[in-house]
């Protein structure tokens, strides 16, 4: 009874979000994305990582679908491998920045001395370039997947605490907030069960873009060297070990670019479609 | 004679603002037994609501602090304690449990992402420990009590389904889930058409009756008052300036303050067909009140000794008050 009365407005949201073809097309190339990156160990048809020589720089044809790289590894392979490590650090970095930001951003919005000490450590987070921190942080840690979402999370986390903290700082006077403390619930519930929920909405648009920005800033970082080893195939290290062949062979380089604009751009895309449906109040049937 | 159910005792609220700090509520008492409707009326600014949220431990902090007097309340275990002075852990143990409020708003003191049961069963899981099923009944049987149609099917519903007569019937569900002891009403119907008001108050009513609660009901409408309330204090400026049973104050208000709001009152001003009394300038702001009575400034009856001397709150027969000349007046 209950999820059919649940379901209806969630199909509803979903059919007007879908309503614009581009967001549907966005969707639907996320969908695909995530799909060959999780199912990768099945999909692709070779290793990686195994070089031959003899095949190397070949372009794509009917063995090597999108052709063979410098080391004579299969392009296809490697971009849906790559998928797998540039889709996975972008969802770490946007459940890490999104967990530690909201509860920052609920704190900064509700106690106005945690206000003052949070706001300035984002202040100062923020008025340094993203990259520059990102490789800096990078430097100082290691270059590691596990130091990329690190350090990528520590970016870009100011940015959700801003968007929690402003939208915070609405709903904490709505009198639903002084209703609950009446009941007698704890201001820590309050926090984290009513007011959370009632920004939700602006929680799930930062997400949305984080993603788009964690996925390119980890082909910046990866490119410039400062991200992931290289033997660890992602979309960035692709790009870094081919760039120097781009000119006779563009496979090398062309499709895992194209392979990250598509997906930053996706995101961008859907976020965008969430923000226009969520963000005027009008929308509040959800 | 047992002791009453709440008695606040000579309170005083301060706040600390930047031109330093005011005292909205200034040597208020009142008394509230079981079963018993309490009344505080008083225009915006007299310090109704702050003297309930004091009540409720809710004063704003760190700006808002009782700086005078006891809001005694007795416990259902039998122990009376001090609300202003009771720790925040006890306050909010306290809270939705043996004391519980309901505001003006009810179009937006729910909160629109959870349903109404859901928003109950909270409450109920919170004090009573309830496990989730169980509250779930329970806040479908409260929904039934506060006479909610088809209560079952509705409690899944979010507030925005709901109208402002309803919504507020949830408010009350919610605020009586936990059977509290004293419930304590701020403008409850105000936001309310006229004949869900009607609705609204019945309802109160019979709660009341049946749960044996003492009810602190604030209002500006005393035409809410005269048919709720069993007693009614009339605040001005943060002082009480009358407090009488009902029915006194409605046949023979001692204070020129009272008598100047009933004469407000249209449904009076008709029947008595000599115009309407407009009580005269805006309300005497707290802050400026240095001596003499209040509401010297605005009374028709005032003399030259009511702006220099305060009148203090004097009881006879049952009633109280705050006036120089009510003897005369009378």
């Amino acid at each position: 009874m209950s999820s059919v009365v649940t379901s209806a407005p969630t199909l509803l949201f979903l059919r007007r979000l879908f309503r614009r073809k581009l967001v549907l097309l966005a969707a639907v190339i996320l969908v695909i994305a995530f799909a060959l990156a999780l199912l990768a160990p099945w999909l692709s048809p070779f290793d990686p990582a195994s070089m031959r020589m003899a095949r190397r720089l070949r372009p794509p044809g009917e063995v090597n679908w999108f052709g063979t790289d410098e080391l004579g590894r299969d392009v296809f392979s490697r971009v849906i491998w790559g998928a797998r490590a540039s889709l996975g650090i972008g969802l770490a970095v946007v459940v890490i920045s999104i967990s530690i930001g909201a509860a920052l951003g609920l704190v900064a919005g509700y106690f106005k001395r945690a206000d003052a000490v949070i706001m300035r450590l984002v202040d100062a987070l923020m008025s340094l370039p993203d990259i520059l921190l990102a490789i800096f942080l990078v430097a100082v840690l290691g270059a590691s997947a596990g130091n990329v979402v690190l350090a990528l999370a520590i970016v870009y986390t100011p940015r959700v605490v801003r968007v929690i903290r402003a939208s915070t700082l609405v709903v904490r006077e709505l009198p639903f907030v002084e209703a609950a403390r009446a009941l007698g619930v704890s201001i820590w519930r309050i926090l984290f069960v009513h007011v959370l929920l009632n920004v939700a909405s602006p929680l799930l648009v930062q997400a949305t873009f984080i993603f788009a920005y964690a996925v390119l800033a980890e082909a910046g970082l990866s490119f410039l060297g400062a991200g992931v080893p290289p033997e660890t195939p992602t979309w960035g290290t692709m790009i870094a070990s081919g760039q120097q062949y781009a000119e006779d062979a563009f496979w090398v380089v062309g499709f895992p670019g194209v392979a990250i604009v598509l997906v930053a751009l996706s995101l961008q895309i859907v976020g965008d479609g969430l923000r226009d449906m969520l963000d005027p109040k009008l929308r509040k049937a959800l | 004679m047992t002791a009453p159910l709440l008695a606040i005792e000579d309170l005083a609220v301060s706040f600390r603002t930047e031109e330093g700090e005011v005292t909205p509520v200034r040597g208020v008492s009142l008394q509230i037994s079981e079963n018993e409707t309490v009344a505080v009326v008083g225009e915006s600014g007299s310090g109704k609501s702050v003297t309930s949220f004091a009540t409720m431990g809710l004063l704003p902090r760190p700006a808002g602090r009782v700086s005078q007097g006891r809001i005694l309340f007795r416990r259902r275990s039998g122990d009376t304690i001090d609300l202003a002075t009771a720790p925040r852990a006890t306050m909010q143990a306290l809270r939705g449990a043996e004391i519980a409020m309901i505001f003006q708003e009810p179009m937006t003191s729910l909160n629109p992402v959870l349903t109404v049961g859901e928003q109950i069963a909270e409450a109920v899981r919170l004090h009573l420990g309830y496990d989730r099923r169980k509250a779930w009944a329970h806040a479908v049987e409260m929904l039934g009590l506060v006479e909610i149609p088809d209560a079952a099917r509705r409690a899944s519903d979010y507030p925005h389904h709901m109208s402002g007569g309803m919504r507020q019937r949830v408010m009350i569900a919610l605020a009586l889930s936990c059977r509290p002891a004293l419930l304590i009403a701020d403008e409850p119907t105000t936001a309310l058409d006229v004949t869900i008001q009607a609705q609204v108050l019945t309802l109160l009513d019979r709660l009341r009756r049946e749960l044996g609660m003492g009810v602190l009901f604030i209002t500006h409408n005393l035409g809410v008052v005269a048919e709720i309330a069993d007693r009614v204090t009339v605040m001005y400026a943060g002082e009480v300036v009358e407090s009488a049973p009902v029915r006194d104050l409605f046949n023979a208000p001692r204070h020129p303050y009272t008598r100047a709001l009933l004469e407000c009152m249209p449904s009076r001003a008709i029947q008595d067909a000599s115009g309407r009394r407009v009580v005269r300038s805006i309300p005497g702001q707290v802050s400026r009140v240095e001596r003499g009575c209040a509401f010297a400034p605005r009374c028709a009856d005032a003399t030259p000794a009511c702006s220099v001397e305060a009148p203090m709150l004097e009881s006879d027969a049952g009633r109280q008050t705050r006036c120089l000349r009510w003897r005369e007046l009378a």
